[in-house]
């Protein structure tokens, strides 16, 4: 038996004798079991002990897969027939933990044909565990180590162990409770499998229903979302490309101010655009007041509805569609545009017949990614929806609201799955690997020709409408923290800060009397411990996904970039069906919003090691492995080190995503641990726009002050290791 | 460490009908057999493309064998990873680890091992003397110049006293001066360590001027194999003696063939050559540019050219000569000067044609 194999023995044994076995009901850092009758208590007692002492002695059969490999010397003799025993601990040991987990739950059989088979049980178990955990990783790892012992990817244990765990995590966490969210859209109520309850919900008016058309009643939810999400993936598009072009292409210096402004919905949380919407032009806004003066007009409440949440979106995904945009717009050689002037073309024809038509699959791409991120969007139309409903909203309101109707929620989410799923697989399928542009930029020298005079007075005057509108947006949202109500009484005051970060001092020291502080602790709290999960997760994946080589590769990549693709209510409702009853009982606690954010941002994390990885050459990992350095060594002394820059960046991102994420959480969150967003979005359900708009601000100051220091950092290290690194490949 | 301990440690490698397929039906390396003597220095050379590169990376386990089997010593390699071979390279890119410092990459792979501090230090120290850069060790890559580099990234591969040392295109980012230099430096630290040593390139001269033998290779397959000498003087086909130096070729006859002499001729110039197990009948020839000899006209044993093109080359002259033959290529010093249109004389010095036995008899001239 090897050390691998040995450690991994310790670690499940230490589950299933030390360990208690199920979920504590206190909470995941608590210790007070420790002290509460343990070992023998049989909410804290670990397996051994459950079943020495007759309880839950379904347990027992996992002693055998635990201690096989310990018997494999009597029976195995080559190295394969141990590799072998192996596979056959590991993927029984798995398969019984997820038998007795998914068949004994709460109130004993899970299934009424178990009933009828063993007849009534009347013990129950609840979600598992440390104990649990610790023997899941050890089946789990006995399976890939011995997978790497029949030879797979050159029998490395490393890399075989990351691709296991990684698939093993994406599993649970992302197909599975879709999976379980799909069965419940096709049970009533009761819990009984019927097709044509499904087919009753999928087709009902409410969601497909083209009453628009022929006039009178309203579209279904789907249309409005589809039709929605067009059209901020066409204007976001439109309004990116501008963007590009006059950052490249005006012969203006260089467009930093824009750039710079491409951070602002990063950190901004996605409902606060609609905010400041409100504020300008909501029944008592500034605009709508200014105008109703003028031209002695009511206000209306036009803004609430369709308008609104398309101006809200714009603002919020134009800058998603600049970053794209400005790479392709780069990326065009110049040469090219060079080569076709110096064929007579003049600049319009250059720019209409080279340049647009290189951009092509560039824009395609950005108009997809304004379509997913617009039909995912939640806060906005929440936040300014009116009578507009779309498909993430109506989610959340088939579960929260006085029909709490999981059945609905999932279906609803089923239809919004297949838009989403739909423009990610064409963006992958049609747009993966077509690119004209040249990726690094090397070896093409030259400058960009000018825009042609007719593009450019028209992209000019949009871009500095557009700057001009962002800007006043956001101050906006700085300005109405500190005013008393807005519309009706404009004085200004500290009174909204005071409410929400009052500090005052007592007896005991300083005291957070503010209302918002114990959302904004757990809110830093839980955004701290996701981000370097998730950046790790990423990273990890990025690696194999760019250095090894293995069977099913591209099914791998598709599965961990998918959740990119899958909106955070979808997340959200999905969770709640998937992790309220054993064996994986978490909603209430925090690991649940932990969880929820590793997995949402996961392809961030990739994509940035993909990125960074890639400009890394691969000979220094061959350097490494020809120099006797296995390939965890490899990774971790000469990978990880080189991509400091990356893993700061993925830890920015990351944390900053946990902060001003919404959708998912709102679903997640529980009396103990409420988010910043979720508070803030309650705070404007009540009308309590001052609050709101000042916790916001905080949140913007908060997070900008983190990317600014993170910035600092990462030019710095840049400038040490980076350059090292550049220089290495230059020569 | 004593040279004599490094001399014991060098491992002949030997591959026995090895084949690479890459993702279905490529075929990199096909069915290559071919064994590296212990303490030898043995080139790869052929054009890009033709399996020289991933029949290194075959030795170092960077790459696995579709088939066939890899021997290092006496132990089967074939399926052992890269981590595991005790084989080091130097890259053509050095992969140098820029975040640690020479010190740092040259004991990285000493302080992989159960090694005590002390002796992991003076053995890159050693190293590093052997390479001529003590004292440079706290130094980082990044503030070397490209020759230093180059001699970090063989001084990291030397101190683990490797059975086998690859380089693979070492000198294909040094510029020309600094080539010779540093190729003198490798063939010198081999021959005094008695390291076996497999080297890949793409430049002809550079394989002739480091080897003890050199495998050409074309198109996955094994061309020939032998002392840069041999491949000189002795190419098997038209392949190789075109690609080690520049070769004329075109069609003879043998007319006689007497033990291992050959007396052929080719449209009235007769001479003796190495026969090569050949026999009587029409035959490929080759010469190099040198060995044609230019006088004026009506010489005998030659046949009638004239001058197509003169070029002056500094230390030579170079011409193309049309004849009934071929238009041939030819290297004279610079004393010759004839002027182009000048009808000249063209004989064959002695030894110069060499009869190919590898080829099959084709019309079209190279050359």
């Amino acid at each position: 038996m090897n050390r691998t194999v040995g450690m991994w023995l310790v670690i499940g044994l230490v589950g299933y004798c030390l360990l208690p076995w199920y979920v504590l009901e206190d909470g995941f850092w608590s210790t007070e079991w420790l002290l509460d009758g343990y070992p023998f208590d049989t909410d804290y007692a670990p397996a051994l002990f459950l079943i020495t002492q007759g309880e839950k002695l379904w347990l027992s059969p996992l002693l055998l897969p635990l201690l096989l490999p310990l018997l494999s010397p009597l029976f195995a003799h080559s190295p394969k027939q141990r590799a072998n025993v192996l596979i056959v601990a590991g993927v029984s040991g798995l398969a019984w933990l997820a038998i007795q987990g998914l068949g004994i739950g709460l109130r004993g059989w899970n299934f009424d044909a178990l009933t009828q088979l063993f007849g009534a049980l009347d013990d129950r178990q609840f979600g598992i565990g440390f104990g649990g955990l610790f023997l899941t990783a050890t089946f789990l790892f006995y399976l890939t180590t011995g997978v790497a012992g029949r030879g797979a990817v050159n029998g490395d244990v490393f890399v075989v162990g990351s691709i296991g765990l990684i698939i093993a995590l994406v599993g649970v966490f992302i197909f599975f409770p879709i999976v379980q969210m799909l069965s419940s859209a096709v049970r009533d109520n009761d819990g009984v499998y019927s097709l044509s309850v499904f087919t009753a919900k999928f087709f009902e008016n409410k969601i497909w229903g083209l009453g628009c058309l022929t006039g009178g009643t309203r579209c279904g939810v789907a249309w409005n979302s589809l039709f929605l999400a067009v059209l901020v993936g066409f204007s976001t598009t439109l309004l990116g490309l501008v963007f590009a072009l006059v950052a490249t292409r005006s012969g203006l210096k260089r467009g930093n101010l824009l750039r710079a402004l491409t951070v602002l919905p990063i950190i901004t949380p996605p409902f606060v655009i609609g905010l400041a919407i409100i504020l300008l032009f909501g029944l008592s806004g500034s605009v709508t007041k200014l105008v109703a003066d003028i031209f002695e007009l009511q206000p209306t409440r036009w803004v609430y509805g369709l308008p609104g949440i398309l101006i809200a979106q714009m603002l919020s995904f134009t800058p998603i569609a600049f970053l794209v945009l400005i790479g392709v717009v780069e990326g065009v050689s110049p040469s090219m545009e060079e080569a076709a002037q110096t064929l007579r073309a003049n600049r319009w024809q250059t720019f209409k017949t080279v340049s647009l038509p290189l951009m092509r699959p560039g824009l395609a791409n950005a108009f997809l990614l304004g379509f997913i991120e617009s039909m995912a969007d939640f806060g906005n139309p929440l936040v300014l929806g009116g009578n507009y409903d779309v498909l993430s909203t109506e989610i959340f309101f088939a579960i929260v609201g006085a029909q709490n109707d999981q059945g609905m929620a999932a279906v609803l989410a089923i239809a919004l799955l297949i838009f989403t799923l739909t423009a990610f697989y064409a963006q992958r399928r049609w747009l993966g690997n077509k690119s004209y542009t040249t990726k690094t930029g090397k070896g093409d020298s030259g400058a960009h020709a000018l825009m042609p005079k007719r593009v450019m007075w028209p992209c000019y005057s949009i871009a500095a409408i557009w700057t001009l509108f962002t800007l006043t947006v956001y101050g906006m949202i700085l300005y109405g923290g500190f005013v008393e109500t807005w519309g009706l009484n404009n004085t200004l005051t500290f009174k909204h800060y005071i409410t929400a970060f009052g500090i005052s001092w007592n007896d005991y020291g300083i005291h957070f009397k503010g209302s918002a502080w114990d959302s904004f602790w757990t809110t830093l709290k839980i955004a701290g411990t996701a981000a370097p999960l998730t950046a790790m997760l990423g990273l990890l994946t990025a690696w194999l996904l760019v250095r090894q080589n293995f069977a099913g590769k591209q099914a791998f990549e598709f599965g961990t970039m998918l959740s990119f693709a899958i909106p955070g209510t979808v997340i959200g409702v999905s969770y709640i069906l998937a992790f309220n009853v054993p064996p994986i009982e978490l909603t209430g606690t925090g690991v649940i919003l932990v969880i929820s954010f590793m997995f949402r941002n996961m392809p961030v994390g990739v994509r940035a090691g993909i990125a960074s990885m890639s400009q890394l050459d691969k000979s220094l990992d061959e350097a490494s492995l020809t120099l006797g350095a296995n390939t965890w060594r490899t990774f971790t002394r000469v990978i990880l080190p080189l991509m400091r820059p990356a893993i700061l960046a993925a830890l920015v991102f990351s944390f900053v995503r946990a902060m001003t994420a919404i959708s998912a959480v709102i679903f997640l969150v529980s009396a103990e641990y409420n988010m910043a967003t979720s508070y803030i979005i309650g705070r404007v359900e009540n009308n309590d726009y001052g609050i709101a708009i000042a916790y916001s601000s905080m949140l913007i100051v908060v997070m900008l002050t983190v990317v600014a220091v993170m910035q600092f950092f990462i030019i710095r290290s840049d400038s040490r290791s980076g350059k090292s690194a550049r220089s290495a490949q230059s020569i | 460490m004593t040279i004599q301990q490094q001399v014991s440690k060098a491992a002949p490698v030997e591959f026995k009908q090895v084949t690479k397929v890459y993702g279905r039906d490529v075929t990199a390396v096909d069915e290559v057999s071919l064994r590296v003597e212990a303490g030898e220095l043995v080139t790869l050379l052929g054009p890009s493309g033709c399996g020289k590169t991933t029949t290194l990376r075959m030795i170092a386990g960077l790459e696995m064998a579709t088939e066939g089997q890899i021997l290092i010593g006496d132990t089967d390699v074939t399926k052992l990873p890269a981590t595991d071979r005790d084989v080091s390279m130097v890259f053509q890119s050095y992969a140098l680890f820029p975040h640690m410092s020479v010190l740092e990459n040259v004991s990285y792979g000493l302080r992989i091992g159960k090694m005590k501090k002390a002796e992991i230090l003076e053995r890159t120290e050693r190293g590093l003397e052997i390479v001529g850069l003590s004292g440079y060790g706290s130094r980082l890559p990044s503030e070397l110049s490209g020759g230093q580099q180059q001699r970090v990234a063989v001084a990291r591969a030397l101190v683990l006293e490797p059975q086998v040392l690859l380089f693979d295109e070492p000198l294909s980012n040094l510029d020309a001066k600094l080539r010779r230099q540093v190729r003198e430096d490798i063939r010198d630290i081999q021959t005094k360590l008695g390291l076996t040593v497999v080297y890949v390139t793409h430049d002809q001269e550079e394989a002739l001027a480091v080897s003890d033998r050199i495998i050409v290779m074309n198109d996955a397959k094994i061309a020939q194999i032998g002392t840069p000498r041999e491949l000189y003087d002795a190419p098997v086909d038209e392949f190789v003696a075109d690609f080690i130096g520049e070769a004329n070729l075109f069609d003879g006859v043998i007319d006689s063939v007497n033990g291992n002499t050959a007396m052929a001729s080719v449209n009235g110039i007769s001479f003796t050559a190495l026969a090569r197990e050949l026999s009587v009948g029409p035959s490929r020839i080759a010469i190099r540019p040198g060995r044609i000899l230019l006088s004026a006209a009506g010489s005998p044993n030659t046949m009638a050219g004239k001058i197509a093109k003169a070029t002056y080359a500094g230390s030579h002259m170079e011409y193309k000569v049309s004849t009934d033959v071929a238009e041939l290529f030819v290297v004279s010093d610079v004393e010759s000067g004839f002027s182009e249109g000048e009808v000249v004389s063209v004989g064959f010095a002695e030894k110069g044609p060499v009869l190919l036995p590898g080829s099959t008899l084709s019309t079209t001239a190279i050359g």
